[in-house]
């Protein structure tokens, strides 16, 4: 006997020791592919007759739906030769000013493509010309020539800048954004309403208008569909809401003071929540209109956030305070199975799977005062972590872009709660909002509208 | 099993307010936490890291303050819950306004090791004692005005939904004057809102305050108040009734408020 206690406190310390070696080690998710990025250079589009005044919004979220998707080394305008070509026939063999290929692959521009276009009004349609050419091969055919087809207003230009920015990502195997939704909560009209915005912070748009409390808004995986948590008949209760139109959808509440943190199962058939029918808040799943509901979770501590793994529809993330402060759990959505991911200091909460199944966002208070959350990722398989935000503010609910590259999450960092995105290994960091408090972002994929 | 306890813990202290209101007009004596720590220190057997956690003075007044100090051997990461990472050694002056247990962790390279420290905090004078239903004083004024004047809020220590001593008293005083309030207003019901400080997720808090609405609405029902006039509902850190970044205000915003329901 004496020799098997021996040899296991033996097991458990080595194991300890090599849990707190490799927990020094990063989680990563890898943003540039092996090999350097390619460098664009995009002219400034110009447009004729009523596209004209259009042409600076076009500009900018071309611009900005390149830069951001972060697969190419964007290069600065100020950099860039005195004309730019506007279509194919602008070309020459040879220039110095700009209009040869040749002045765009060398210095000081060194770009290895050119993004250049025109757009004009067709008797009252914004039609786009795009164009992408390699610059080191003169005499080639554009990697991409297409038409685009929008509105004669902002939104228009919005659209086909969108559009165009796709297909040259796509160009190079990355998955654009162009079209995918944020949905959020926002202060601005003095009530908690939630909102949606274009992923840029255009496009904001106001879905509630009951002037209640209004949190937690979920996406469905394939965007037609909201839920989120109201105040509006007295006690907080998921109401779930199609996307497009803003109407919303038959949902069942159980009777109890609480059901809250609703989200969608990777299939869109199930939701996820949490209510407080047996006297303290647990995890529920439910048909699509809340029927055929059954409990999950069994413990005696406030259980919130069930999150299931995109991959494994059989594992959940969630958020309990079954072992003291709130941490983050993983568990069978059987209820068994329950391993604590997040190592007991602070709090951590807010559990976002990856697209991969594997790696795993939430906010956490490691190494901070009680409150001062930070956003941290996780490779569940390894648990090696890395911190992708640092002591500027509040940073929360962190939310995965389809492109699972990307994340949104909520700042205090300004001075007050705003959506900001950035990339997985924190750079490329963009404020989007700035009327009111703003907070809560779920990312989805674009619904049809 | 937390709900036995609870249960159980509440009929010798009704015993203790009776004696307490045959008195008349002393204080409600603080019932005394059992073990009251005021040293937690782990010994160690396998390398762990050594935790001397103590506070001076271990109870004290609200509205005092009381001064925690540590010392920690073998670690590398240390934090107390309430600060974040700390020095290996240290003190901190703090003023909490309701009793607060300070928890640390200590990670070295064979482990972690932990200690608590709580701080009891006697609430002074609570409640004015509730005006039985013969005596004039609180008879009068709308169901509102009764309840602004005559229910008191209870209190919660961070991330916790127990009722505990202070706020024991405080709800035992609440129910004698709900059920007066009752008697004159028949058709009336209440609801019982939780609050949250605005530190934890709003998720989680959404949870901790509803189950701080329904012990409170437990422990009134067990003291005869009709569990049917009594809602519950959670605003978790929606609505704080404080919005300063201080440990005061944090303490104000950890409450069961009761109101008339509309």
């Amino acid at each position: 006997m004496k020799k098997i206690t021996v040899l296991v406190v033996t097991l458990t310390l080595g194991s300890l020791a090599l849990f707190r070696m490799v927990s020094a080690q990063d989680a990563k998710i890898d943003i540039n592919k092996a090999g350097g990025k390619p460098a664009l250079a995009v002219v400034d589009f110009r447009g004729s007759g009523g596209a004209t005044p259009l042409m600076s919004v076009f500009n900018g979220t071309l611009f900005t739906d390149l830069q951001t998707s972060g697969i190419f080394k964007m290069i600065p305008k100020s950099l860039y030769p005195l004309q730019n070509p506007q279509r194919p026939e602008d070309l020459r063999p040879t220039s110095g000013q700009g209009l040869a290929l040749a002045d765009w692959a060398g210095s000081p521009v060194n770009a290895s493509h050119l993004a250049y276009g025109y757009t004009a009004d067709q008797n009252g349609t914004l039609v786009l010309y795009g164009y992408l050419n390699v610059t080191n091969a003169p005499s080639s055919q554009p990697l991409l020539f297409k038409r685009y087809f929008g509105s004669m207003d902002e939104g228009g230009a919005r659209k086909v800048a969108h559009e165009f920015a796709a297909d040259i990502i796509a160009q190079f195997g990355g998955a654009s954004l162009a079209g995918s939704k944020i949905y959020f909560v926002s202060s601005r009209t003095g009530a908690k309403e939630i909102w949606s915005m274009d992923y840029d912070g255009s496009n904001a748009k106001q879905l509630t208008f009951n002037r209640s409390i209004n949190i937690e808004p979920a996406v469905s995986p394939d965007g037609s569909k909201v839920a989120y948590v109201s105040f509006a008949k007295g006690t907080p209760h998921i109401v779930l809401m199609d996307a497009a139109s803003g109407r919303t959808l038959p949902f069942y509440n159980q009777q109890a003071s609480l059901n809250s943190s609703p989200s969608f199962s990777p299939d869109g058939g199930k939701i996820y929540y949490s209510s407080s029918v047996s006297g303290t808040a647990q995890i529920y799943v439910a048909d699509l209109d809340g029927r055929n509901f059954r409990r999950i979770s069994n413990s005696r501590a406030v259980e919130v956030e069930p999150k299931i793994n995109p991959k494994s529809p059989g594992m959940m993330a969630f958020s309990s305070g079954r072992s003291g402060p709130e941490q983050v759990y993983r568990g069978s959505v059987d209820g068994g199975d329950i391993e604590q991911l997040s190592d007991g200091t602070g709090e951590a909460s807010n559990p976002a799977w990856n697209p991969d199944g594997v790696h795993l966002l939430y906010s956490w208070t490691r190494g901070y005062a009680q409150g001062a959350f930070n956003i941290f990722l996780m490779d569940t398989t390894s648990r090696h972590y890395d911190q992708l935000t640092s002591g500027a503010g509040r940073n929360e609910n962190p939310s995965w872009a389809p492109d699972g590259t990307h994340l949104c999450f909520m700042s205090t960092r300004s001075g007050s709660a705003q959506i900001w995105t950035m990339l997985a290994d924190g750079t490329q960091l963009q404020r989007l909002t700035t009327t009111g408090q703003n907070l809560s972002p779920a990312w989805g994929k674009g619904n049809l509208q | 099993m937390l709900m036995r306890t609870k249960h159980a813990a509440l009929w010798p202290f009704l015993g203790v307010l009776l004696v307490g209101a045959g008195c008349g007009g002393k204080k409600p004596i603080p019932i005394a936490p059992t073990g009251s720590v005021q040293t937690t220190a782990a010994t160690t057997t396998n390398g762990k890291p050594v935790i001397e956690f103590t506070v001076e003075p271990a109870t004290i007044d609200r509205g005092s303050s009381a001064t925690l100090k540590w010392s920690v051997t073998g670690a590398n990461y240390i934090s107390i819950d309430v600060f974040g990472a700390v020095q290996a050694t240290g003190s901190r002056n703090v003023q909490p306004y309701a009793t607060t247990t300070y928890h640390l962790i200590a990670d070295g390279t064979m482990g972690r090791a932990t200690a608590d420290t709580t701080i009891t905090v006697n609430p002074g004078n609570p409640a004015a004692p509730p005006t039985g239903p013969d005596t004039g004083a609180g008879q009068g004024g709308t169901l509102q005005d009764r309840i602004a004047r005559q229910v008191q809020d209870v209190y919660f220590a961070y991330d916790q939904y127990d009722i505990a001593g202070d706020a024991q008293s405080t709800l035992t005083a609440d129910a004698t004057a709900i059920k007066s309030i009752l008697q004159a207003f028949p058709t009336a019901s209440l609801i019982v809102e939780g609050h949250c400080d605005e530190r934890g997720s709003a998720e989680y808090n959404l949870g901790l305050g509803d189950r701080r609405a329904t012990s409170t609405k437990e422990f009134l029902v067990q003291l005869g108040v009709p569990g049917d006039k009594i809602r519950t509902v959670s605003y978790g850190k929606e609505r704080p009734q404080c919005t300063e970044a201080s440990e005061d205000c944090y303490a104000k915003n950890r409450r069961a408020h009761i109101t008339a329901a509309p």
